[in-house]
């Protein structure tokens, strides 16, 4: 029942979900959008992190994956926190807008 | 240190005076500046006159620190003291003296008064070490910086483009005759390792064969014309003219009495080197000569009463080196002595004269003056007296003293001779000219002035210095006249170990005899000028009007100024205009600075762009190069 699935598709999927994340990360202005990319990113290395634990009988990319879960946990409640604070502030979720900073 | 220590004070009180005077004399009050500056040149002429009379007569070479000290070659700031030096101290601190009295006259209602005296100062300073250096390099110091002081001080009234541009003049051709000076000092340098007097002339002494005559004559010719810029000769002289755009005072002081002879005492203390060099002596006598000629035919159309005695002290500087020429050095020197009175008491009397005329220079303006301005009329007539050479004023015996070295020194001497005569009678001429001119005939201004004498800070150095014209003289009463000549006795010691290169003496009649002949020839100048401007004042026009062709060159100058100016400054100009400032200035330097800026430029406008601010795109590329980066890493691996 093991190695029904080969590996590469795993990490084919993998690919295929960071390469999603990271192209809505560079295209997409909505800032929840951005937010959720990086979710997308973060999961598709989840996945290679376990395709290549499955694939090399070792434990420490299983562990990996748990420590990227937390950060990520960690990170959308900040990020979140983050984004309603700046809706309250300027009214806009577009990231082009928020440009007080800039020269 | 404590036998050099009065020496040194000589030169830093005039600076001690010029600092407390430069930097703060704005805020002084008027006497307290003339105060300082008196007291300073005072003092200083007290010490030296105490030194004069408490010298032992022995040379002396006071050790000094050390300046320049490297493998091979070292400098200090040594002194030597001789004969020489000591009458150089006398004559440039008692006339510096008299000529700061009278300026504190003379200058009373000028701008920058303090200016005037800090600068003034430090002339003193730096002339005092000038004559004290005893090593050619620290005189060198005093020699630039007496021309730094004459710069400045020509150019004193600096809004007037006429004094600031002769500044500029005297300093750049003042800075071509340095240029061989400096060249002498590094041939000096390079054959004796030293610039000392007493280690160079030392060595001349004890072997003068271990150089050979042309490094001798090298070495000479270039400080020969080091002393040709500073003492306004053939060809360098064209700057003293223009430098009387100077106040009246400085005239007298610098451009008279010392600065100018600075080329007359090197010549003198370099004696040694000149010695071994005929041709250089030849030489020095030939433009001596030639220079006392010329600038005599020219003094004699000059309408300006400074431009007058500017052109009478370059003739006699002349005479001065025509008697260095001779290797007559002590008449040279005493020469130089005796002119600075009555060359410094004409100035300061032109200067009262100018003063009483409100400013007035042209003498075709002045005119019967002798009534109005007596004191200074008196004193200009003893001041006449002593430089055309008429017994017993201070200038017949130098001057005389002169043409009997000149007349006993071989067959090419009778020449030289023959031209210092022939300069006598045009000198006479020229000064009784300037005489009945100013004082003399009637009034020609128009206008309802009352010329007034001067005050008496002004009168009283003049009238000083007339008794010295007058009498100054007489302490170089000759032998052939009976008297015992006290000036070249006590020079001897210093131009002892002069060969012998004058012809034995001819015998004491033929002194007096050349003596007779020179006054006749100066009593001669003093009647064809009385007949010109006294007796006959129309026959000088008819005359230029007649020798036209001759008037046009003397009163032209002989268009030398032209000629310096078309053949070697216009050339100069063009060159640094064209090829210097165009070509290489503004394309060279300006272009290759620029290029560089501009690429810089450029390349920053290109990679500008990735620095767009937006995040998106800093994602992007974050993206692009890990990309290559991973592409990079399989196929190093690979």
């Amino acid at each position: 029942m093991s190695n029904t699935i080969p590996t590469v598709f795993y990490l084919l999927l993998s690919a295929l979900l960071f390469s999603i994340g990271a192209v809505a990360f560079l295209v997409k202005r909505n800032i929840i959008t951005t937010f959720m990319s990086i979710e997308l990113m973060l999961n598709g290395v989840n996945l290679a992190f376990v395709a290549f634990a499955n694939h090399l009988h070792q434990a420490s990319g299983q562990i990996f994956v748990f420590f990227v879960m937390v950060v990520a946990a960690a990170e959308a409640a900040v990020g979140l926190a983050l984004i309603i604070a700046l809706f309250r502030a300027r009214e806009t979720l577009n990231v082009d807008q928020v440009n007080l900073l800039k020269l | 240190m404590s036998a050099s220590l009065p020496y040194w004070l000589l030169p830093l009180l005039p600076l001690a005076g010029s600092g407390l005077n430069g930097f703060f004399g704005n805020k002084l009050p008027r006497p307290v500046v003339a105060a300082i500056a008196l007291l300073s040149t005072a003092a200083s002429f007290a010490l030296a006159a105490w030194l004069f009379f408490n010298f032992s007569g022995t040379a002396q070479s006071l050790p000094g620190a050390p300046w320049i000290a490297v493998t091979g070659f070292q400098a200090n700031f040594n002194l030597y003291v001789d004969h020489l030096t000591l009458i150089m101290l006398m004559v440039v601190t008692g006339v510096g003296f008299l000529i700061h009295i009278y300026s504190a006259g003379y200058m009373a209602h000028e701008e920058g008064y303090w200016r005037f005296f800090a600068y003034l100062n430090l002339f003193m300073f730096f002339m005092l070490v000038l004559v004290l250096a005893g090593n050619f390099l620290l005189m060198f110091v005093g020699w630039e910086g007496v021309g730094l002081a004459s710069y400045l001080l020509i150019g004193f009234y600096f809004r007037c483009p006429s004094a600031a541009s002769a500044g500029k003049k005297a300093f750049v051709v003042n800075r071509i005759g340095d240029f061989g000076f400096l060249l002498a000092m590094f041939l000096l340098i390079s054959h004796f390792g030293t610039l000392d007097y007493t280690r160079i002339f030392g060595a001349i002494q004890s072997a003068p064969t271990s150089l050979t005559t042309a490094a001798y004559t090298a070495i000479a010719l270039l400080m020969l014309l080091g002393a040709t810029g500073k003492s306004a000769q053939i060809p360098l002289y064209v700057w003293l003219p223009d430098a009387m755009e100077g106040p009246t005072p400085v005239s007298a002081l610098i451009h008279a009495a010392t600065m100018v002879t600075a080329g007359v005492y090197m010549v003198a203390r370099s004696h040694a080197i000149f010695n071994h060099a005929p041709i250089a002596l030849t030489t020095v006598a030939v433009i001596g000569a030639a220079t006392a000629f010329f600038a005599a035919t020219v003094g004699l159309v000059q309408t300006d009463i400074k431009r007058v005695l500017a052109y009478s002290t370059i003739s006699q500087l002349g005479y001065m080196f025509l008697a260095c020429g001779v290797a007559a050095y002590s008449a040279a020197i005493f020469h130089l002595v005796s002119h600075a009175f009555f060359k410094a008491l004409l100035f300061l009397a032109a200067g009262s004269v100018i003063h009483a005329m409100n400013g007035e220079q042209d003498m075709r303006k002045m005119g019967g003056l002798r009534r109005f301005v007596p004191v200074t009329f008196w004193t200009m007539t003893a001041g006449t007296l002593a430089i055309t050479g008429i017994f017993p004023f201070a200038g017949f015996f130098s001057k005389d003293a002169i043409l009997y070295e000149a007349f006993a020194s071989g067959p090419g001497g009778k020449i030289l001779w023959a031209v210092g005569l022939v300069t006598a009678f045009l000198t006479a001429f020229y000064m009784f000219r300037l005489w009945y001119l100013t004082f003399f005939g009637d009034r020609r201004e128009a206008g309802d002035s009352h010329p007034h004498d001067s005050p008496w800070s002004m009168l009283g150095p003049l009238i000083l210095l007339a008794i010295l014209s007058f009498v100054g003289g007489w302490i170089g009463w000759p032998h052939g006249l009976w008297g015992s000549d006290h000036f070249a006795a006590f020079l001897a010691p210093v131009f002892a170990d002069m060969p012998a290169n004058t012809e034995a003496s001819p015998g004491s009649h033929i002194e007096l005899i050349l003596a007779i002949v020179s006054t006749i020839v100066a009593l001669l100048g003093w009647v064809f000028a009385d007949l010109f401007y006294r007796r006959r004042p129309e026959l000088p026009a008819s005359l230029a009007a007649k020798a036209s062709g001759l008037y046009k060159l003397l009163s032209g100058k002989y268009w030398i100024d032209e000629l310096y100016a078309a053949t070697i400054v216009r050339p100069l100009e063009v060159g640094s205009e064209t090829v210097l400032y165009r070509g290489v200035d503004n394309t060279l330097v300006d272009g290759a600075t620029h290029s560089i800026a501009e690429g810089a430029l450029g390349a920053g406008g290109v990679i500008r762009r990735m620095q767009s601010g937006n995040i998106r795109s800093y994602a992007g590329w974050i993206a692009i190069g890990g990309a290559a980066l991973l592409i990079l890493a399989i196929e190093v691996a690979r």
